[in-house]
């Protein structure tokens, strides 16, 4: 008889007395993972302050027009870090779409296909480093290094590994055109952006991607497909890719077909200094923009204060190391 | 009642440890308020208290894995500042960890003395090694083998390794975080006995547990905490179950078990395994009705948790069939189980369970979110609704729901993983110790909610390492012994006597039951 009132006891007691708990502990989180910003908006008031034409409409839109294919990239980047994967195979990716771009563009195709059929062959590259590192359970560190070996040749056997020039004028107009003011590149990096945030943080398939390189075992076991997700992630990153690859061909209006490892490298770097855990499970969009964007920063500011671009380098690998010790810094601190 | 003669220690000497005034802050959770605790030397000291009342927390300031915001540290008498679990050591307080920190890849020997290695000319010496690891065994009543790899041990033979380690640097006080928690049957028998000889060996040992009885049989103080704070600290003679909880919980508890559910004599079979053949499992058939729970007991390392695997289809199954209401499971595996109402508590929360970085909600969520979402967008006020919901349910406030999981306590990660379950609404559940390291009252919370689910003719497998547990809830109980079922016991025939000679049988004695 009395089991009904102890349930009634029980739910009762559920909710201890803890004002406040709630409302704070996220809260602190939060303040502690913006860390990233503060750094960012440092030097952005220094470089304003320091250098005058740097907070200039025409500096600011050129340094994220500049960045608009790497900024595309990292953001696709950013799922596979997270999924639990990375991709080294980007920059050999660019330099394919970007031969494949020109070769359908300079034969005659309309620009749009030439565009699609690039973005095309860049996921398959991705469907392919998805394929290889989960089903064949090869590590994504070294599939995707053999792949950009591949991606890299098979380029080259295209172009003879010369450069394809782009005759029909039109095939710039996806970067330069303008709008608004403002380049085409950096419209569709925006959209970009803002498409590929909103499907990981909005999205059931947002939550996998976390899950999957959060605990692979635990996502599996919650009914999550740990291989399907990383091999669509790995896609979204090819097709980047390759989506880079052509603004940036459509820029200068040629195609080339050279493995691009700075780009892989600065690409990484942006993904990892803007607080994405290389370990996976963690990380954001937003978070990837800031990282890219301090980079950036970080030449612009040399540039503008004409130092010595040596120690750019150095503070760019110094910034990196940084990031993924404070990263695991955090972790261990949670325990 | 087997109280300990706690060794000759001086009554003019300090304690060994002496907390004051010790307050701990994580952002806005005030997991220590003001502690003032004193711990002689030889005493077994027990720490008790609801799930996120600050048991591990004091215990890790203690052995410094952790520091702590206020107050002051006292060890002999002296204040000190622990930085690292290494400077407790230093002073003589070992912690064995509730996620042991053993290295897999090397030999029981080489774990022992890790870091203090006897050497020669700068190597390990190899001989003296073993020879010291061989006498410090014997003391301790250990038989382990020196070479063995770490990696294939049990938890028990693990923990066992982390005490001998703590001996190896000659700890004065080993900190033990529910150290009873993984293990089962003999093992915990086995524990005691190593607490009980190392208090007679003039050790201190700090206990926290959420199994009162063993408090009360092993500790000379038992210390209640309750959210952040010492609601006592009293002999362990002036206490009994019913004292403690009261002081835990701030309310009696009358039962510890709901009424067992009744099954209908004419309940559809809701899970059909037959000849099942897989990685632990050796031809096991049974069947499950709607509305039973139906227990599943057996020593550790007896195929529970690789039955529960192979039918949830986590593991490949080798023969035999799976049946949910008459149709058989295929293509099986995780996704298909939960898709057809099959659902599962895994026995392990952090490696088969929880995303650590993660909010409460999501990973609660996280099985059921294609109800919870439209054209692949998460729609996060009826999230947070539902799962908000069924933490309060499961005794976890509705204002957890955004706290990272892992900075919650151990036996609140494991209500946010059985509240996982509950929003996959199974027809069938099997539950593989789903109250692990969960405080009394919020297991008598679980315990209702098994019970409710039964009721609304869920049928569940439970598998416990309890005995007790099983006994109150479940009608029926399979036994397994060596990946198969040594005996099925039914109603008058279910006794824990009856479940311990099934698990020990030979398995001539087979068809019992
Ligand atoms: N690293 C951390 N970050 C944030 N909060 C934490 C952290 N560690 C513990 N807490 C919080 O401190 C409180 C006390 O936690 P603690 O782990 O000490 O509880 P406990 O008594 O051991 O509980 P249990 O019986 O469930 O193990 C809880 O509210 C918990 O959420
Ligand atoms: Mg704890």
């Amino acid at each position: 008889m009395s089991t009904e009132q102890e349930q009634s006891a029980v739910a009762e007691t559920a909710s201890p007395p803890a004002p406040g708990r709630s409302a704070l502990l996220p809260a602190g989180v939060r303040w502690r993972s913006a860390g990233i910003l503060i750094p960012f908006v440092a030097l952005f008031v220094a470089l304003s302050i320091g250098s005058a034409p740097f907070f200039s409409t025409t500096n600011l839109l050129n340094i994220v027009d500049q960045q608009a294919s790497t900024l595309v990239i990292a953001v696709a980047g950013t799922f596979v870090l997270i999924s639990g994967g990375i991709d080294l195979s980007v920059g050999a990716t660019y330099g394919l779409a970007s031969v494949v771009f020109a070769e359908l563009a300079a034969s005659g195709w309309d620009p749009a296909f030439a565009i699609l059929g690039a973005v095309v062959a860049g996921a398959l590259v991705g469907v392919v480093n998805g394929v290889v590192s989960t089903v064949f359970r090869i590590n994504s560190l070294i599939a995707t290094l053999a792949m950009s070996f591949v991606v890299a040749g098979l380029a080259s056997l295209v172009t003879s590994g010369n450069l394809v020039l782009i005759s029909n004028q039109g095939a710039s107009q996806i970067s330069t055109a303008q709008f608004l003011g403002v380049n085409m590149s950096t419209w569709v990096m925006l959209a970009v952006v803002v498409a590929l945030g909103f499907l990981l943080a909005r999205t059931t398939y947002g939550r996998y991607v976390y899950a999957a390189g959060g605990n692979a075992e635990a996502a599996r076991f919650a009914g999550v497909r740990v291989n399907l997700v990383r091999v669509i992630a790995f896609s979204l990153s090819g097709a980047a890719a390759a989506l880079g690859g052509v603004l940036d061909s459509a820029r200068v209006l040629s195609g080339n077909s050279t493995n691009n490892t700075t780009l892989t490298f600065t690409v990484v770097a942006g993904i990892v200094v803007g607080g994405t855990s290389i370990l996976g499970g963690e990380g954001a969009v937003w978070r990837t923009v800031v990282g890219v964007l301090l980079i950036a920063l970080i030449g612009n500011g040399y540039g503008l204060l004409s130092l010595n671009p040596l120690y750019e380098q150095i503070t760019l690998g110094a910034i990196m190391i940084l990031a993924v010790g404070v990263d695991a810094w955090s972790r261990q601190v949670r325990g | 009642m087997g109280r300990l003669e706690p060794n000759d220690r001086s009554s003019t000497s300090a304690p060994l440890v002496e907390l004051r005034d010790v307050s701990k802050r994580f952002g806005g959770v005030h997991a220590l308020a003001g502690i003032s605790l004193e711990i002689p030397a030889g005493t077994v000291h027990a720490l008790v208290g609801e799930n996120g009342a600050g048991k591990s927390t004091l215990a890790k300031i203690i052995a410094g894995a952790i520091p702590h915001d206020s107050g002051e540290l006292l060890v002999d008498g002296r204040p000190v500042t622990l930085r690292s679990p290494r400077e407790g050591l230093e002073l003589g307080i070992a912690m064995m960890a509730q996620e042991l920190l053993v290295v897999p890849h090397l030999g029981v020997a080489q774990n022992v003395f890790l870091g203090v290695e006897p050497r020669r000319a700068g190597w390990v010496d190899r001989r003296a090694l073993r020879v010291r690891y061989r006498e410090l065994a014997a003391r301790a009543g250990f038989s382990l083998d020196a070479d063995r790899q770490v990696a294939g041990l049990r938890v028990a033979e693990q923990q066992q390794v982390e005490i001998m380690r703590a001996l190896a640097r000659d700890a004065r006080m080993i900190v033990m975080d529910e150290p009873s928690q993984a293990l089962a049957g003999a093992d915990v028998e086995r524990l005691h006995a190593i607490i009980r000889s190392l208090a007679a060996q003039g050790r201190t040992v700090l206990l926290v547990s959420h199994f009162l009885r063993e408090v009360l049989e092993l500790a000379d103080t038992i210390t209640v905490m309750r959210d952040g704070h010492i609601v006592r600290s009293a002999p362990a003679t002036a206490e009994d179950e019913s004292s403690l909880i009261q002081a835990m919980l701030g309310r009696p508890l009358t039962a510890a078990y709901p009424p067992k559910p009744r099954v209908a004599p004419d309940a559809a079979v809701a899970l059909r395994v037959r000849g099942l053949v897989a990685r632990g499992v050796d031809d096991v058939s049974f069947d499950l009705r709607e509305g039973e729970i139906l227990g599943l007991a057996g020593l550790v390392g007896a195929g529970r948790s690789e039955l529960a695997r192979a039918i949830f289809g986590a593991d490949r199954r080798q023969a035999g069939s799976v049946e949910l209401a008459g149709e058989s499971l295929r293509p099986a595996g995780p996704l298909a189980s939960l898709r057809n109402g099959l659902a599962m508590v895994p026995e392990s929360r952090r490696e088969l369970g929880l995303l650590y970085s993660r909010s409460a909600v999501e990973n609660v969520s996280l099985s059921s979110l294609r109800g919870h979402s439209r054209l692949g967008v998460v729609d996060r006020r009826s999230e947070r609704r539902a799962a908000g919901e069924l933490l309060s349910r499961v005794a976890l406030t509705r204002a957890g729901g955004e706290s990272i999981v892992g900075t919650l306590s151990g036996g609140n990660q494991q209500k946010v993983l059985f509240a996982r379950m509950l929003m996959c609404k199974p027809r069938v559940l099997i539950a593989d110790e789903p109250t692990r390291g969960v405080d009394v009252g919020a297991k008598r919370a679980i315990y209702d909610l098994l019970v409710g689910l039964a009721a609304e003719g869920t049928a569940i497998l439970l598998i416990s390492s309890e005995v007790e547990e099983i006994l109150g809830l479940a009608e029926r109980v399979l036994v397994m012994r060596r990946g198969g079922i040594a005996a099925e016991l039914v109603g008058e025939a279910v006794s824990e006597s009856a479940i311990l000679a099934a698990a020990f049988s030979e398995p001539a004695v087979r068809q019992a039951a």
